[in-house]
């Protein structure tokens, strides 16, 4: 179990103050100056060095993507963009964050952009945050007035303007390209990729997105080390990482825990275990709502992290693990997350706009029962059509956990149609 | 140069080319809904997925730039699969109702259905029904048929320059839609019926009217504006039932106008398919061939040749214009014009009447000065292409005359003649964008050149062209952008006053007082025919337009699509037209007439095919033996100095639906003009097509 000194995120409960003075005292804005001083290159290979991947789901090595940011301005200015739209399902660590420890993530945003050569940070809250933009805006206020953001932040002679973005309540506004469009001030449909922001970003200009946790843990990697990062967890699955408890388990959390801990381990010690016993346990969805479940004979050993869930055929994604008891109706829990992708779908590409609502129909319909044995591999080709097939990833998404529910229990939507006819 | 390989071969292509561009040239077919080369890339339809080297997904080769080395493969299973993935997902929220689907027979989706798709349909659901929109009275649309490749929003957004369609709403819910249903306004909208893939969106005019195998096609160039784009009308029997669009990079592109596009039931309505003798009761009776062509002998015999005149029209092709102009020389009539809006071209040097930067010289210039012209309601695919122009950025435009509503950014530097002097003088500001610019062009338009002053202002114009860079040994920025398709033709021609003789203006006010007893029009009804006094009146022509009204005698003619013949556009291309259909009834093809005429007046003209007139023509106008081609009109002076009158410019156009016989004779159009011509502006429509 992670020790209380090394988490990072030391307020992500609210028991203290949010404000700057709190954070002063966690260990905030502590001479940023001198982590700036250290120059943009030190600061990429520090987290290059600490193995940080990307916290928003994909995973993708940090401080690669913060390299791929021209290093000599064109002319243009380059932004970073944080993603604060934390709308997949089952996940909350972003807005813990925001609300409790929103300058960890300003001061990241600074670092963050001085290691990219950024003019600017645009913060693009979820619009359902209400509460959480306004505890980030005092927060940016607060930063401003002590002369840690803006001109000459920290007194390091850079200038670095932080802009906090409410966005309007779309799941796709999540997907960089697209949460780029909507920054714009355009309807939220992802954009093709190549050129990628990195290139040709928010106002065709060079942009990284990232996740809140990524940028926010930045500041503290610099000052502990990479090293001490990287201690956590196994070789590229490295550091902490906040995981969300949500579901069958007896006491909801999120918990800041070391990467590649055992799920059965970060269950029972922080969630106060599955309701009704391990043994009580049916499936996990380990990542958020877009990766596969896995059964509990896959829980009882799966480490959590990157690797260790893709060899299962899953995904860390967010690290939010939605734990479902034998008293759930699976086919009915995949289903409304299907009619979420089908709901939340931008309606651009064809297989993500015409193939939601067809897995969604199918998947109602099994169900209940009304539907033939045939009908599962039909489901399970659409899924397949669909996967791959799209510009973003919500294709994806919409596709791979009923492609988890078909994997683990086929028997479960077979039994389900044959009890239905029976009983017709 | 770029290479790579592609189905195994090895291919090398352009920089920035797309993967899909490169596997067309390979010989490779993609099928593709979304992706249109004129557009922008969206990559959505998602049905160009190809297989890529160290890819772990297929990508979307429309959106994807070749690159050094690359391996795609398109002939695949996975390919095959993605393609009847995506071909699958089409179709299952697309009606099956392509047997009363008026894009059936010329349907992507149903041709790539048939190559591509499976042979059945596995969505057992419910299908999505839309609502159908207003997009006014030329467009229809049956929006469950959509499959949201969005190349009409493009269209509209990029090149049309008017951003009234979008996609509301999202997911299965997406529909294509304006925010307010009040009729697509622009005056393309038509082109985003040929860019629509499937039955979304056809011709509300020509719903229902015939299937697309029945129709018998031919290619020819349109005459509702002088820009001459280049056409197929497709006929079945006598009658026309649509026009579109021919390719031509020079000219047109693939887009064609609303008026080009949808006037054509104007050909229909209105016709003169028989001679007409005003009868003794004072009204117009019929007659035979025989009896109007006596009638005019009758009338002619004795009547000095000063005091006759003629008058060719608008939608004149260049046959008709030679036989007129040698019929008047045999009588001896030096009174003779083609100019019947009065505008001040001076024939006398043809640089000075052409659009010499070309409309493909658009591409490469770098700054537009608007002179007394609205290219959007004049010549809709000239503003289309500035708008491209613009687009590609570094574009300075300035406008000089009355208010537009242009679909770019532009600066109105003034109102009339008073500007332009000062910009010839070079005391205006505009004057430093004018000297910095390496490649100006300026566009002359009708507003400015059909007032008494005309010939002032031309001059003054090309003063501006003489002082900047708009001459050099590659470039010719003098612009006139003519309105009318036959306008070229006859200056090329020289329907114009001979010695001492008089121009419209000058006929029809010796009309009135009486020294001109004899009117020829041939086609002409943009004149005041309330003016004409006492004076005979023979019309020639096709439609019982203003002209027809007060003939004593009407000679039925062929409209452009029952005629072969050679018009020549605002940029002096000489373009061939070809007959699509038979001219009705009685009406013949119109130098016939004038050749059979003159065999009764004794005079008869030397040519008795068609061939030996176009050898004529090309004796008065040798360009007219290279159709196609260009050839550059070297300067020379034009136009008459002098003092210019302070009033502003006005509008060439007043109603951009309503410009010719045809168009007035228009259901389609009078809709149009009901629906996007506000009222003012109505008024001011008439006869005398002001």
């Amino acid at each position: 179990m992670l020790t209380d000194s090394d988490r990072i995120f030391t307020n992500l409960y609210g028991t203290g103050d949010a404000g700057l003075a709190g954070a002063r005292a966690r260990g905030d804005w502590d001479d940023t100056k001198a982590l700036l001083v250290r120059g943009r290159d030190a600061i990429v290979a520090e987290i290059k060095d600490s193995g940080l991947r990307g916290r928003g789901g994909a995973g993708f090595p940090t401080g690669l993507k913060w390299s791929f940011m021209p290093k000599e301005p064109d002319g243009r200015p380059a932004y970073l963009v944080v993603n604060a739209d934390e709308s997949e399902p089952g996940t909350c660590k972003d807005r813990d964050i925001l609300r409790h420890d929103p300058h960890k993530l300003i001061e990241g945003a600074l670092v963050a952009g001085f290691a990219m050569g950024a003019v600017a940070t645009y913060i693009y809250v979820r619009g359902e945050f209400f509460n959480e933009a306004q505890a980030l805006q005092r927060a940016v206020d607060e930063a401003y007035d002590a002369g840690l953001i803006g001109k000459n932040a920290c007194g390091s002679g850079y200038d670095h303007d932080v802009y906090v973005h409410r966005g309007a309540g779309a799941y796709i506004c999540g997907e960089e390209t697209a949460l780029i469009e909507s920054l714009e001030g355009n309807k939220g449909q992802p954009r093709l990729k190549p050129p990628f922001p990195a290139n040709v970003g928010v106002w065709g200009c060079p942009t990284t997105v990232n996740n809140v946790e990524t940028i926010a843990v930045a500041p503290t990697i610099l000052r502990r080390g990479a090293s001490w990062f990287s201690s956590f967890g196994r070789p590229n699955n490295t550091g902490t990482k906040v995981f969300c408890i949500s579901g069958h388990v007896e006491k909801p959390c999120n918990v800041e825990e070391s990467m590649s801990i055992p799920l059965k381990e970060l269950i029972e010690t922080h969630a106060g275990g599955v309701r009704g016993g391990w043994d009580n346990l049916l499936a996990i969805i380990p990542g958020g709502s877009s990766v596969p479940m896995i059964p509990k004979s896959d829980c009882d050993k799966v480490l959590m992290d990157f690797d260790a869930l893709r060899d299962v055929k899953s995904g860390l994604g967010t690290a939010a693990v939605i734990v479902m008891d034998k008293s759930t109706d699976l086919i009915a829990a995949i289903a409304r997350l299907a009619h979420f992708y089908k709901h939340e779908s931008c309606g651009q590409c064809t297989p993500c706009r015409e193939g939601t609502g067809w897995m969604l129909r199918i998947l109602e319909r099994i169900g209940s029962g009304r539907a033939g044995i045939g009908e599962i591999d039909l489901l399970e080709q659409v899924s397949r059509q669909v996967e791959g097939h799209t510009i973003c990833a919500l294709g994806d998404a919409a596709a791979w956990p009923i492609q988890g529910l078909i994997r683990h229990f086929r028997p479960e939507l077979e039994r389900r149609i044959l009890d239905h006819h029976k009983a017709a | 140069m770029i290479t790579l390989t592609i189905d195994g071969a090895e291919i090398t292509v352009e920089p920035g080319t797309t993967v899909l561009q490169a596997c067309q040239i390979a010989g490779a077919e993609i099928p593709h809904f979304c992706f249109h080369e004129r557009l922008s890339i969206t990559g959505s339809c998602r049905m160009c997925l190809v297989e890529m080297e160290k890819s772990p997904k297929p990508i979307a080769s429309c959106a994807m730039p070749v690159g050094e080395g690359m391996v795609i493969r398109t002939d695949t299973e996975s390919v095959k699969h993605a393609r009847q993935g995506v071909m699958e997902f089409l179709l299952i929220n697309h009606p099956l109702d392509c047997p009363i689907c008026d894009q059936g027979g010329e349907c992507d989706l149903q041709d790539q259905a048939m190559a591509y798709g499976r042979g059945l349909s596995r969505y057992g659901e419910n299908k999505r029904a839309v609502e159908e929109k207003d997009f006014g009275p030329l467009i229809k649309t049956v929006m469950t048929r959509c499959i949201h490749c969005t190349r009409c929003v493009r269209f509209m957004d990029e090149v049309a320059g008017v951003a009234q369609l979008g996609g509301l709403w999202r997911g299965e819910e997406l529909e294509i839609a304006t925010v307010i249903e009040s009729g697509l306004d622009s005056e393309l909208s038509g082109n985003i019926i040929d860019l629509c893939p499937v039955g979304a969106l056809t011709s509300k005019p020509y719903a229902f009217a015939a299937r697309s195998w029945e129709l018998v096609k031919t290619e020819t160039v349109d005459v509702m504006d002088a820009v001459g784009g280049n056409i197929r009308v497709d006929t079945r029997g006598p009658q026309v039932m649509r026009i579109l669009p021919r390719l031509n990079e020079a000219v047109n592109q693939e887009w064609l106008a609303d008026k080009s596009r949808f006037a054509c039931d104007g050909l229909r309505r209105q016709r003169l398919d028989r001679p007409y003798l005003r009868g003794s009761s004072g009204s117009l009776e019929p007659a035979t061939w025989d009896q109007a062509f006596a009638a005019v002998r009758d009338r002619l015999s004795g009547v000095d040749g000063s005091r006759i005149g003629a008058i060719a029209g608008d939608l004149c092709e260049a046959e008709s214009m030679t036989a007129l102009k040698d019929l008047m020389t045999a009588l001896r009539c030096p009174n003779l014009d083609c100019r019947q809006d009065g505008a001040k071209l001076d024939p006398s040097a043809r640089v000075g009447y052409l659009f010499n930067s070309t409309i493909a010289g658009i591409d490469i210039a770098d700054l537009c000065l608007l002179i007394g012209t609205d290219p959007r309601h004049e010549a809709p695919i000239v503003n289309a292409r500035l708008r491209q122009r613009w687009l590609a950025g570094g574009f300075t435009i300035g406008t000089v005359g009355p208010e537009t509503r242009l679909t770019y950014p532009s600066s109105r530097l003034g109102a009339g003649p008073r500007t332009l002097q000062e910009i010839a003088e070079g005391k205006h500001e505009f004057c430093a964008a004018l000297a910095a610019a390496e490649r100006p062009m300026l566009i002359l338009g009708m507003g400015a050149l059909r007032r008494d002053d005309g010939a002032a202002v031309l001059a003054a114009a090309r003063a501006i062209a003489e002082r900047y860079t708009f001459l050099s040994d590659d470039w010719n920025g003098f612009n006139v952008l003519q309105a009318a398709a036959a306008r070229v033709g006859g200056l090329d021609l020289g329907l114009v006053p001979g010695t001492g003789g008089l121009d419209t203006t000058g006929m029809i006010d010796a009309a009135e007082s009486g020294a001109l007893e004899v009117l020829y029009l041939l086609g002409a009804d943009e004149i005041d025919t309330s003016r004409f006094g006492a004076a005979f009146v023979v019309y020639q022509g096709h439609h019982g337009d203003a002209g027809a009204q007060r003939a004593d005698v009407v000679l039925p003619g062929a409209a452009y699509t029952e005629k072969p013949g050679h018009y020549v556009n605002t940029e002096g291309r000489v373009q061939r037209a070809r007959r699509a259909a038979d001219p009705p009834g009685d009406a013949r093809e119109d130098w016939t007439i004038l050749r059979a005429l003159s065999e009764v007046l004794g005079r008869t003209l030397p040519y008795d095919d068609v061939g030996a007139l176009r050898a004529r023509m090309i004796e008065i106008a040798p360009h007219f033996a290279a159709p196609d081609d260009l050839t550059p009109a070297p300067w020379a002076p034009f136009g008459t100095t002098g003092a210019m009158d302070p009033a502003p410019f006005a509008a060439a156009i007043a109603n951009y639906y309503m410009t010719d016989p045809i168009s007035r004779a228009s259901e389609t159009m009078a809709e149009c003009t009901r629906v996007f011509v506000p009222d003012d502006a109505m008024a001011a429509t008439g006869g005398d097509g002001s």
